[in-house]
């Protein structure tokens, strides 16, 4: 099925995609003309298919559950931000925050996305075949983030138990966070992804970062490390 | 016992040469919780004029005096329509207990009013109990998922709160036990320290967006409220109901915390009073007031301070501390639990320490047995009962049918700093400190 947002709008689209009449057996929905619309996709929680056929704007498929949304463009601010399950496909760049708080799922983004990728991530597999800007996986909590390219400065400042893979350089770390063994479990994992993904890439190319855990109780003596 | 004769020093009192020596033997800033203890402008300041020669009052007993309250209806398709003007403030699980967060929703729901969620998500225990939950989108995140979005009654976009506008939300590792922390998706025993900005927007041009989002979730039912900690008032509100805001929370540095240094709650934000009017500005200027309704918060106790705040232009108030000790936050129980944290009831401010000897803000199983939900909640209920009550008293005074038709002109104050600021003339006078009346 075909919605095109120059004739219809978005909140109709959106509710329609939202409430999925389970007796159907329609599954996959194209969108035509997003032109920058913000929140397409928002609170998807059925299991579709849904792809946009341009840019989007701020939040596409924002809080996504079960969904596949695949973007053949750009996409603003926050993509996929607090996802909990599904998938998400950017086949451009992403703008910043993309996976924000994003619980479970998999953010795939072909191109490279802006600062604070990942930022507060909670269990979300985010992947940027490019590179990322400054801060990203700020504050992250769980989940990985598997960047193909560079890191820019302050990479994985104040986090806490999520990963960070890097195949490129990264620029520079944030607080508390340091680069650990790639071990067999990391691994494992990466190849675990990789495979669900469809993605033909060696685990062992990539370097591991994560937390020193040093700052997770307030001690007087680390308050020069912020 | 102070010695005759020996007089204090005025800058260096006790308290604060005791401070001086706490910092130098342990090099960090004091944590605590609750609020503001200095002394500010507040509703006591003020005092309601009463019926007269110009205006008769109505039958104290017998007449009626509505106070029920719609709240969310410029954009919301189920606004919420509250028995009272009076709901719970946002408290964290976490912060609170779960049978603290029960007894808020039973006595808050048993007289038709809300109860918020806070940082650290939505317990299915408090769902269960309220009959009315708004759920709060929090720059931390933590808990927030659409289900639970949608299971709301109204969502409350926290950008600040009182006690420490600029500051985020803080929980001490004793208070991480393995059910908060899972509902964080933080380690147990880590000292939480909450961002203090939202991860995917910044301003208010973003937040329209952000408030777009969440409308489109929840298809367009819940109404979207912005909570602003007490600060550059007028425009925070012009900013929040531009943003696309069906409710404004503005909450007083008289606010509670569940955890914050000493120097946020006592030195950031402005008073409740001063905030009230300059938001109600906002509103009027912008043709928006009673159309985006204004609840305020920040160091509300008793009925009084509930009618000061509608006579100043508040469409409702939220109570946080004052639900707390309604629960017996402070009572004078369990001496010897205070006195092991070195306080006593009345001074206590430790709910950062998961030590509560009443057990309402803990994890602590055995501290919380103190609290029995039902009991707690039928206290709350009592509690809200007088302040409605209290608050009927005054607007019948006053001539008001509808305890929302209080008014500025039925208040004057008793000092110049509260004349200011509430914009109110000192009583006896017409003099309302640096207003001139316009041509």
């Amino acid at each position: 099925m075909n919605f095109d947002l120059s004739k219809k709008k978005l909140t109709d689209i959106n509710k329609y995609l939202q409430n999925i009449d389970r007796k159907s057996n329609v599954r996959k929905f194209k969108i035509e003309n997003p032109s920058g619309h913000h929140a397409i996709c928002a609170g998807l929680k059925d299991d579709i298919d849904v792809t946009i056929n341009g840019h989007t704007g701020y939040y596409c498929a924002g809080m996504n559950q079960k969904a596949s949304v695949t973007v053949n463009g750009n996409v603003g601010t926050g993509v996929a931000e607090n996802m909990m399950s599904g998938k998400v496909f950017v086949k451009g760049n992403a703008s910043q925050s993309a996976g924000a708080t994003g619980h479970g799922g998999n953010l795939v983004i072909e191109g490279d996305a802006s600062s604070r990728c990942g930022i507060s991530m909670k269990g979300i597999n985010i992947i940027v075949k490019g590179s990322v800007g400054h801060m990203s996986a700020f504050m992250a909590q769980k989940g990985n983030l598997i960047i193909f390219g560079d890191a820019d400065e302050d990479l994985g400042d104040s986090i806490y138990e999520a990963k960070i893979f890097v195949k490129g350089k990264v620029k520079s770390l944030g607080a508390d966070c340091v680069e650990k063994k790639m071990d067999e479990k990391s691994i494992n994992e990466l190849k675990k992804i990789f495979k669900e993904l469809n993605i033909s890439e060696n685990p062992k190319n990539f370097k591991r970062y994560g937390s020193a855990r040093k700052l997770y109780n307030f001690k007087i003596d680390n308050a020069g490390a912020y | 016992m102070k010695k005759k004769g020996l007089k204090e020093f005025k800058t260096f009192p006790q308290s604060t040469i005791n401070e001086i020596q706490r910092a130098a033997k342990e090099g960090i800033y004091q944590i605590r919780g609750l609020g503001a203890k200095r002394k500010v402008p507040d509703f006591d300041d003020l005092v309601f004029l009463g019926a007269s020669m110009s205006r008769y009052p109505l039958e104290g007993y017998r007449e009626k005096c509505k106070t029920s309250v719609v709240l969310g209806d410029r954009f919301a398709k189920k606004p919420l329509k509250l028995d009272i003007p009076i709901t719970i403030a946002g408290m964290s699980f976490g912060a609170l207990g779960a049978n603290a967060k029960d007894a808020l929703g039973r006595g808050a729901s048993s007289m038709g009013t809300s109860t918020t969620t806070g940082d650290g998500g939505m317990t299915k225990e408090e769902r269960g109990s309220s009959k009315y939950l708004v759920y709060q989108l929090l720059p931390s995140r933590y808990g927030m998922n659409p289900d639970d979005l949608r299971k709301a009654d109204a969502i409350e976009v926290v950008v600040g709160q009182g006690a420490k506008p600029g500051g985020g939300g803080m929980l001490l590792g004793q208070k991480i036990n393995k059910r908060v922390a899972g509902m964080r998706t933080l380690p147990e025993g880590i000292d939480q320290r909450s961002a203090c900005r939202h991860p995917d927007w910044t301003g208010p041009d973003d937040l329209e967006i952000k408030i777009q989002e969440l409308r489109e979730i929840t298809n367009w039912e819940k109404p979207i409220y912005i909570k602003v900690g007490a600060a550059r008032s007028y425009y925070d509100t012009a900013l929040a109901v531009k943003a696309g805001a069906d409710v404004v929370v503005l909450d007083g540095m008289q606010g509670g915390t569940a955890a914050t240094q000493d120097v946020f709650i006592e030195h950031v934000g402005i008073p409740t009073l001063g905030a009230l009017r300059q938001a109600v500005d906002a509103l009027k200027e912008l043709n928006m007031y009673r159309k985006v309704q204004l609840i305020v918060s920040g160091g509300i106790r008793t009925g009084a301070d509930v009618a000061k705040a509608l006579a100043m232009g508040a469409d409702a108030v939220s109570i946080g501390s004052a639900a707390m000790m309604a629960l017996n936050c402070n009572a004078d129980l369990y001496r010897k639990d205070y006195e092991k944290l070195g306080t006593e009831p009345g001074y206590c401010h430790h709910c950062h320490t998961g030590r509560c000897p009443v057990g309402v803000a803990t994890q602590d199983p055995k501290l919380e047995k103190r609290l029995d939900p039902k009991e707690g909640g039928r206290q709350l209920k009592n509690y809200l009962t007088t302040l409605t009550l209290e608050l009927q008293t005054l607007a019948r005074a006053n001539g008001k049918s509808d305890v929302r038709n209080l008014e500025p002109e039925d208040l004057v104050a008793l000092t110049v700093e509260a004349a200011a600021m509430a914009r109110v003339p000192l009583a006896g006078t017409n003099w309302i400190p640096g207003f001139k009346e316009k041509d």
